[in-house]
């Protein structure tokens, strides 16, 4: 089936497919609420079901996010399985030393985002869309091996302490390969969406370098290590706002290296309009929506991530907004992209000055994530580097 | 904030253009990046510092000029408040302004369109069915409907319209939005202090700038129990109670009553297995004539304690006044004196002719300190108690000291461990006594006294004069003379300066020829006489262990840091009882409910307004002498693209309403 770059792919699942998807989402739910009915508490139960009505609806009309789910949950349990009550087991067992254990499943996915954005890259220069469908493949995998790693983790964590356990998702090594799976998540999600195989390369460069960041920080500062949670981590909270965040920073990020490419095909056609680069690449239009999809997913999450913190900080820190530099860096964020979205909704801005700014943004949002953390010293300083 | 076009007026009066210049869009981009500008200042530079701190880093110049444009409290400034309030009328306006047609676009359905109008629009099509055109009209309603579109008909000249639109919601999208930012702001304006702010201006309330005791606090730094929202802190020693909170304000604080008494029960810390902390927590208790009887709690991080709208937090713990047990080691002295403390308590004692006060500043009961090791570089390990103190002399002068209570090892050795610095913002310089083989600081001492005792050290002079004398075979008298003073000299001067003064010494009296040469033979002879002055009272066979060598070297290099050590006593912390404070944070936050309020509002405005696109749609059905003809337009205030294909799949289903479409 060739279609068109950038046409809407809308096809809808046969509805058995559907209803099968739906009820299994729907029974993973009611058994996670009846294995751990005396530790939930009601936040964690909501939690739960609104995991599983998100993971519904994705998947009802998305094989591919169906079939990572199922890879995940089967590798994560046969992981669990391997290990046992013995965190031992990860330097000697094979299947875990080779392929499960978290820092073996995370070191497939730098490998295997890398080789994507590589694969990527030469689907576009050789204009195959076969290599390009190769790249969708491998960034599949990739992500699949990275929310494994992370779903190990989580066990592993517990399997050190059962006051040491805690979700993966609290110090600045394990929020990076949260990073590197959403965004990469988002972006196949777009792509199946509108058909843009070609732009995959320009999005998997910043995973890429966040996995190259993530490699340093594991084996120069042995970030890699699960560290027990200090006590104003220990909170629900914690469970959403960090994700909440990170489809933020993911779209922010995707956004912005469409804005790369958008820009590099724009100079391309200037100097020659029917250039390689141009005719492989989706049309200027369609990236400009995009990015302006992404920006207000982004924004969206963003917003609701950055409430979500104000009211953890109303519950840890004694107010419910304290001017602490990443709450500032936070609306700093905020701001920038929602001039951004004014600038383009109501001001009908677009092109090269709203892509520059949407590169721009990622360097703020950079900051924001980064930055903050290695240059400024506040209430939120949980992932010094 | 839409940019609605406007139409031209002629003649605008002043607050018509003042109106339409506030609520423009250039003015509204303009002011965020302005405020994310500006938020930038205060996340640079650390906010609410101690005023000294600050003084320290920029010096008095830049101190004055940040202090002036409110740089160490930013975010209440006035020029930033100016900003926000500017951004909250912006919007103000902006919602004031579009409103009434947002909600009349929300609900009206367009029925004055015309057929020409229609077929203008990108999104139309139109075809023929058998039906008439009251039949056609009446289904194509009640597919809309079924659709989930509201729909309405009119007859027109040309024939029925049926107007339909889903997704009207999208417009309160905008207005939620919009009304959130001003309704946070208001609430956040509840909860700020800008009405502290405003009695200091008027001069009803004075801050606070001294460290004195509650009691002597003047009224005009009090604040009674009212509904002010405020942020204040406490510190309460387990066993005692409070029903104030402190405000901190600028480089002063006010006193916040509470209309309830806190006690604190017991406040304790939980470590997991590698040592970090785990929980911390206290047993609380409020008393409150309102109350049959006292409240008893628990409160930790991320579980405070609400009561009567007040929040009680867990933010931090200290020490609160623990009893300390010490032993006050003079150097150079056989005996110690007891001494008993507690901390934040003031002792006075004398040492000879010299008077101290000892204020005793923190304890901590565990000191986890990193300790690489060569095979685990992160290694970290418990150190165990220290105590922290000051020594003011009667100038008023203090050196501050952190002394541990077990000793130290180092390089295989133990070593009493004590720093000093002579300000916060200087790191602590580490004096390390050797520890003796009865795991004492006597045999530092003794040889200390030695080295002060003139007698001996002349004695010891004399002897290894008369030794290097023979080895060169001279007699000369004044070459006796000088050699021997020359020595004693060289032990006065460590035993005051350290090597420090010696190497000093040599390079001020000695003529430079001559330093070359001397210089290393002059510290050669000092470790020499102090070897003599320890091994003195050795008899002449015994043999020197090498522990004794070690020590040697290591109580020269303490002997040579102790006149920057500052203190004649070294103080040994031998028994102690902690007593802990509990850090609690008090707030009083009326405005919450409505900030929440505005967050509500705006996540469910920017969700209507990005993925609810407000569609509408138009079938006109025209009588014809067979049947009618539909004439369907539609279109989206957002994501054209996505609606291409709905279009498509509503007109399809229109379409099959009749199977005589042709």
């Amino acid at each position: 089936m060739t279609t068109k770059i950038g046409t809407l792919n809308l096809i809808e699942d046969r509805p058995l497919i559907q209803w099968l998807w739906r009820g299994a989402m729907a029974l993973a739910a009611l058994a996670l609420l009846v294995i751990y009915a005396d530790v939930f508490d009601v936040y964690e139960i909501s939690i739960v079901i609104f995991t599983a009505v998100t993971m519904a609806l994705l998947g009802q009309n998305w094989a591919g996010f169906r079939h990572h789910s199922i890879t995940v949950t089967i590798l994560s349990l046969l992981a669990i399985q391997r290990y046992g009550a013995d965190l031992s087991l990860a330097d000697s067992d094979f299947l875990l030393s080779y392929i499960l254990a978290s820092q073996s499943a995370f070191m497939w996915m730098s490998a295997l985002f890398v080789l994507a954005t590589v694969t990527y890259f030469i689907g576009l220069i050789l204009r195959s869309d076969f290599t390009q469908q190769v790249g969708t493949g491998l960034t599949w995998s990739a992500a699949t091996m990275g929310m494994v790693g992370l779903m190990v983790r989580w066990k592993e964590s517990y399997l050190i302490g059962v006051d040491v356990g805690h979700i993966p998702v609290s110090n600045l090594y394990e929020v990076f390969i949260l990073f590197a799976v959403m965004t990469s998540i988002i972006y196949l999600f777009y792509e199946r969406r509108y058909q843009v195989r070609s732009l995959g390369g320009f999005v998997l460069l910043v995973i890429s370098a966040a996995v190259v960041f993530q490699l340093w920080y594991a084996f120069e500062r042995n970030a890699h290590e699960i560290q027990p949670l200090v006590p104003a981590l220990q909170s629900y909270w914690m469970k959403i706002h960090v994700p909440a965040n990170f489809v933020g920073y993911g779209t922010f990020a995707m956004a912005a290296m469409i804005g790369v490419a958008y820009l590099l095909v724009s100079w391309r056609q200037q100097v020659k309009a029917d250039s390689r680069l141009v005719q492989s690449m989706p049309s200027l239009a369609i990236m400009d929506e995009l990015m302006y999809k992404a920006i207000a997913l982004g924004f969206a999450f963003f917003t609701v991530a950055t409430i979500l913190g104000a009211l953890w900080a109303a519950e840890a820190w004694g107010g419910y907004w304290s001017w602490d530099p990443k709450e500032t860096w936070a609306l700093i964020v905020w701001l920038n992209y929602a001039a951004w979205l004014h600038m383009r909704m109501t001001k009908g801005w677009g092109g090269r000055p709203m892509a520059w700014w949407a590169v721009i943004g990622l360097f703020v949002t950079l900051f924001a994530f980064l930055g903050v953390n290695m240059f400024l010293s506040g209430l939120h300083s949980y992932g010094t580097l | 904030m839409a940019d609605s076009s406007t139409p031209q007026v002629q003649r605008q009066t002043l607050s018509q253009r003042l109106f339409l210049f506030l609520g423009s869009m250039d003015l509204a981009i303009t002011l965020l990046l302005t405020l994310a500008i500006a938020s930038i200042i205060g996340t640079v530079l650390q906010q609410n510092q101690p005023y000294t701190d600050y003084v320290i880093k920029f010096g008095p110049f830049w101190f004055e000029l940040f202090e002036s444009a409110g740089l160490y409290d930013v975010y209440s400034s006035l020029w930033f408040l100016a900003i926000l309030t500017l951004l909250v009328i912006s919007t103000s306006v902006c919602v004031i302004r579009h409103t009434p047609s947002m909600l009349r676009d929300m609900w009206n359905l367009r029925t004055h369109v015309q057929e020409k109008s229609l077929q203008a629009l990108k999104h139309n099509e139109r075809w023929t069915v058998a039906s008439q055109a009251e039949q056609t009209a009446n289904a194509l309603q009640v597919e809309f409907a079924k659709q989930g579109f509201r729909v309405k008909q009119t007859i027109k000249p040309e024939g029925i319209l049926v107007s339909a639109m889903r997704g009207g919601m999208n417009r309160m999208g905008y207005i939620l939005t919009h009304s959130a930012i001003v309704v946070i702001c208001l609430g956040g304006l509840l909860d700020s202090n800008l009405p502290l702010k405003w009695a200091e201006w008027r001069g009803t309330i004075k801050i606070e700038t001294r460290d004195i005791a509650v009691s002597e606090i003047p009224e005009a730094s009090k604040l009674p129990v009212g509904r002010q929202a405020f942020r204040g802190s406490i510190n309460i020693p387990e066993g005692r109670s409070s029903s104030i909170a402190f405000v901190a304000m600028r480089d002063g604080y006010l006193v916040q009553s509470l209309p309830f008494r806190i006690e604190v029960k017991d406040f304790r810390i939980e470590h997991y297995a590698t040592g970090q902390p785990k929980s911390f927590e206290t047993d609380l208790v409020i008393h409150d004539t309102d109350l049959a009887e006292p409240l008893a709690t628990t409160i930790s991080v991320n579980h405070p304690l609400i009561y009567k709208g007040y929040a009680i937090y867990q933010a931090s713990f200290s020490d609160g006044g623990s009893k300390l047990e010490i032993e006050a080691w003079p150097f150079a002295a056989a005996q110690a004196t007891l001494v008993e403390t507690k901390v934040f308590e003031n002792t006075q004692f004398h040492w000879g002719k010299q008077q101290f006060q000892l204020e005793m500043t923190a304890f901590r009961p565990f000191n986890i300190n990193p300790d690489p090791t060569e095979e685990d570089p992160a290694r970290l390990r418990n150190f165990g108690p220290t105590m922290g103190f000051k020594l003011r002399s009667e100038t008023g002068e203090a050196l501050e000291y952190l002394n541990y209570m077990l000793p130290v090892q180092r390089e295989g050795r133990d070593f009493f461990l004590s720093g000093v610095r002579s300000s916060p913002a200087d790191e602590f310089g580490y004096l390390y006594i050797p520890v003796d083989s009865q795991g004492e600081i006597t045999g530092f001492n003794q040889f200390l006294m030695r080295v002060r005792d003139k007698a001996l050290v002349a004695e010891i002079a004399q002897q290894m004069m008369a030794e290097t004398l023979a080895a060169i075979n001279s007699d000369e008298q004044n070459l006796q003379q000088s050699l021997q003073s020359t020595l004693v000299k060289l032990i006065a001067m460590f035993e005051q300066g350290g090597f420090a003064s010696v190497t000093e010494f040599i390079e001020t009296s000695l003529p430079e020829v001559e330093r070359a040469s001397l210089g290393p033979a002059y510290l050669a002879m000092l470790r020499e006489m102090l070897a003599r002055i320890y091994f003195s009272d050795l008899s002449d066979n015994e043999m020197v262990a090498d522990e004794q060598l070690l020590f040697l070297q290591d109580a020269v290099d303490a002997m040579g840091s102790l006149p920057r050590y500052g203190s004649p006593v070294y103080l040994m912390l031998t028994d102690y009882e902690q007593v802990e404070a509990s850090g609690l944070q008090v707030a009083h936050a009326p405005g919450k409910p409505v900030v929440y309020l505005g967050c509500a509002f705006l996540i469910t405005g920017v969700f209507l307004l990005f993925y609810l696109p407000q569609r509408r749609f138009w079938a006109l059905a025209k009588t014809q002498q067979q049947g009618s003809t539909v004439i369907l337009a539609g279109m989206s205030n957002r994501n054209s693209r996505d609606f291409e294909p709905f279009f498509e799949q509503i007109s399809n289903r229109l379409k099959q309403l009749d199977g005589n479409s042709h």
